[in-house]
């Protein structure tokens, strides 16, 4: 019976279904790189006010899942980062691959993870590429104080779980299978 | 949560291999930033083409956002206008009446100066702005203060040319793309701006602070001058800067100078204006006498 098999083909199956493997792969990466744009679009800030979006999604990402994105990634999407960050011109792709190794070694060191030490961890590596980014732009010829950053390092710090919320759905996402296996 | 079971390269040679070179590949990533990173501090301009395309080609979804942005306000805008209607009304109707006395004395001025720039022999330079245009993104997250104007090289917008909103200077252009430009704004700490104060000239340099406010240092060293509420306005030194664009306005006194504070937000501004720069005339160079040394 033709049309009875043809119904049943239309029905959503419940098993033998995978994720597609072309989201799986690209998200993290289109998010990290909404994540450098986005913050650019917000407001016509005079003062350093919003989050790096940018490190902090690719921080959430190494943490979530780590070994899902290369350690060679920070070259990639530093690059990006860096042509709408304002910074001097490979900043990122130097403070990212850093972090990425960090982040490498803390994991071998310190296997067993909760919330609290994924966010210790992380307000370390914000705090320090904050201030590291201060320091860089100031020696490529800009004066601006310690103290200017101080709203952002505490943004930051404060909207890392909330970026972390964000990272753990768009996984979600990700992983959702919906393509049907042969 | 346990840590992920797969990451063990174990006896595996090829595994143990792959472990190492994605490790060297990170290695080598920091040195490429490094590197690229000297290139930027020794020419800062290096890389101003791709950032220019990249500007370029995400200026679409900038103006996009910026005409939401703008949206936004104006909606909290008019529920806020909703309830101060009155008094507002009231207070508009007032001022209207003293600007009218005032437009007229300024009508007079105006012909009074033309009348004397004819004695003078002086004739108007061109002051016919280059282009009008949104400021559709900026660097919200670096300590570096930079803004991106959706207009570019096919408008006519060139290195250097100053923008200004009708409050105030914002800003200059400097590095042009094909639709898009990057602009120093002058609250960046590498602006420096040539100021004189609005009633009687006391001359100063602006200097931004990162943080949205700006330090006024004074040329003349001694007695501090300042008051708060002073009006700050550019001189027209160094050619760039038309004179007597309205800048910022004394808040805050210091031993030497003092705090001030912009007088075009630009994130309350919508459209700017894309103006020449301002440079006059060099002086003719001095004719060397001949026999003399």
């Amino acid at each position: 019976m033709p049309l009875l098999s043809r119904t049943e083909s239309m029905v959503r199956q419940r098993i033998n279904r995978r994720p597609s493997r072309l989201l799986a792969g690209s998200l993290p990466w289109l998010t990290i790189m909404l994540g450098s744009v986005a913050p650019g679009w917000v407001l016509i800030a005079s003062a350093p006010v919003l989050p790096p979006l940018g490190f902090l999604m690719f921080l959430a990402w190494r943490q979530l899942r780590p070994g899902l994105m290369p350690i060679w990634a920070g070259l990639p999407l530093g690059l990006f980062d860096d042509l709408f960050s304002g910074q001097p011109f490979g900043t990122a792709v130097l403070l990212w691959s850093i972090c990425a190794i960090v982040l490498e070694v803390i994991e071998a060191r310190l296997p067993w993870r909760n919330f609290l030490t994924e966010w210790l961890v992380a307000i370390g590596l914000i705090i320090a590429y904050i201030i590291l980014c201060l320091g860089i732009s100031n020696i490529a010829g800009a004066a601006a104080p310690l103290r200017v950053i101080v709203p952002q390092v505490v943004i930051s710090v404060l909207s890392y779980p909330l970026v972390g919320r964000f990272v753990a759905l768009i996984d979600r996402l990700r992983l959702t299978p919906f393509m049907v296996l042969r | 949560m346990a840590p992920p079971a797969n990451r063990r390269s174990g006896f595996s040679r090829r595994a143990q291999y792959s472990t190492f070179f994605s490790y060297a590949a990170g290695v080598i990533g920091a040195v490429v930033g490094l590197v690229l990173l000297v290139v930027a501090i020794v020419n800062p301009n290096a890389f101003a083409l791709l950032r220019g395309a990249a500007a370029d080609v995400t200026e679409p979804a900038a103006q996009a956002s910026a005409g939401g942005r703008s949206a936004t306000r104006e909606f909290f805008a008019e529920v806020s206008g909703f309830f101060t209607t009155g008094s507002e009304h009231a207070r508009l109707e007032r001022e209207l009446a003293e600007a009218k006395v005032r437009l007229a004395e300024a009508q007079a001025t105006k012909d009074e100066n033309r009348r004397l720039k004819q004695l003078l022999d002086l004739r108007d330079d061109n002051m016919q702005p280059v282009t009008y245009a949104r400021l559709v993104g900026s660097t919200g997250g670096s300590t570096r203060r930079f803004a991106t104007l959706g207009a570019g090289a096919d408008r006519g917008v060139a290195k250097g040319m100053p923008i200004r909103s009708p409050l105030g200077l914002v800003g200059r252009v400097l590095e042009v793309g094909a639709s898009s430009s990057r602009v120093l704004l002058i609250t960046d700490t590498e602006s420096l701006v040539p100021v004189r104060r609005a009633r009687d000239g006391v001359a100063a340099f602006a200097q931004g602070q990162g943080d949205g406010t700006i330090r006024i240092r004074l040329i003349n060293l001694g007695l501090n001058p300042l008051r708060p509420d002073d009006v700050l306005v550019t001189t027209g030194s160094g050619g760039l800067y038309r004179p007597g664009t309205p800048m910022a306005v004394v808040t805050k006194l210091l031993r030497d100078g003092a705090i001030a504070r912009v007088l075009s937000n630009p994130s309350d501004t919508d459209y700017v204006t894309v103006e020449r720069a301002w440079a006059p005339a060099p002086p003719p160079p001095a004719e060397a006498k001949p026999g003399s040394e």
